[in-house]
């Protein structure tokens, strides 16, 4: 449980890092306002139409392929756990199962999903 | 008030306002952002209850997975992201009954039910033993598991995935282009 404290401790200290740090920004910088420096992308180029728009349907292909192999990981946590306990057959198994998990991303290899379109 | 109950305390309220902010944000976007951080929060009473691996299997699943669905899901969708929507419409009153009634039967179960208590001590290896009967006894179901996850990536794949076009069909939706 004290473990679980830490972690904790280190969300509170996170969050309250950034504000600190904003904080001392506003206190300390000079100001002094410019047409270029109050636009929203001072470096970079301005965004051209509406920026919330539909995207492709080819992302969502990604999306899934990810959602998988997060499920995966799932299953990979209690074994990795507890892999010093573990036989040779475990090991054996795991392989096996990641194996056939393999074969579907070699399959979205070889179907051109994963490439930039 | 022990530093258990606080934390309790913080979460709770952390999570009802994150589902409030769910039903009452006007842009879908920010609701499931919302939704999300709701989630997470959950993940946080796993940990609290003692449960660590349902806390992972929380982030994991619920806050990588299904958020990453929703959220593409808003963003794929013609018109969705631009959209703000009234958070309620006509129908309103049929919801309202409706929660009514839920309400009452949750509360009368928590009321009536017979909660078990146990005196017991929380395992603390319980995530190697889940992984050792995993692995033993439970072999079969997954390898099975990862038969299926399998069958839903070639699925999503192949329903989801632009027909490249083939025939004369295909030049045609190419000249519309």
């Amino acid at each position: 449980m004290t473990d679980y404290a830490l972690i904790g401790l280190l969300l509170v200290v996170a969050a309250i890092f950034p504000l600190i740090a904003m904080f001392f920004g506003f206190i300390l910088r000079p100001r002094k306002p410019a047409p270029i420096k109050k636009s929203t992308y001072e470096c970079g180029l301005e965004t051209i139409g509406e920026t919330w728009v539909r995207f492709r349907v080819q992302y969502y292909i990604y999306a899934l392929i990810f959602v998988i192999f997060d499920v995966e990981t799932v299953f990979l946590y209690p074994w990795a756990v507890a892999y010093n306990q573990l036989d040779l057959f475990a090991l054996v198994e795991m392989f096996i199962f990641l194996m056939i998990l393999l074969g579907g991303l070699l399959y979205a290899w070889r179907k051109g999903v994963l490439e930039w379109v | 008030m022990s530093v258990e109950q606080v934390v309790f305390l913080v979460l709770a309220v952390a999570a009802v306002g994150s589902a409030v902010g769910v039903v009452i944000s006007r842009n879908i976007f920010y609701s499931a952002l919302l939704l999300v951080a709701c989630l997470f929060i959950v993940a946080g009473f796993y940990v609290l209850l003692e449960a660590p691996f349902l806390a992972a299997v929380q982030v994991l699943i619920y806050v990588g997975a299904i958020a990453v669905l929703i959220i593409f899901a808003i963003m794929l969708t013609e018109r969705m992201m631009s959209k703000t929507v009234r958070g309620w419409n006509e129908q309103w009153w049929i919801a309202l009954i409706v929660t009514v009634c839920l309400v009452a039967v949750m509360l009368y179960v928590v009321v009536t039910a017979n909660w078990q208590v146990s005196d017991a001590a929380t395992p603390s290896d319980a995530i190697v033993a889940l992984g050792q009967t995993l692995l033993s006894t439970y072999v079969l179901p997954f390898e099975v598991a990862s038969v299926i996850l399998l069958m839903a990536l070639i699925g999503a794949i192949i329903i989801a995935r632009e027909e490249e076009p083939v025939g004369v069909v295909g030049e045609q939706k190419e000249e519309e282009r």
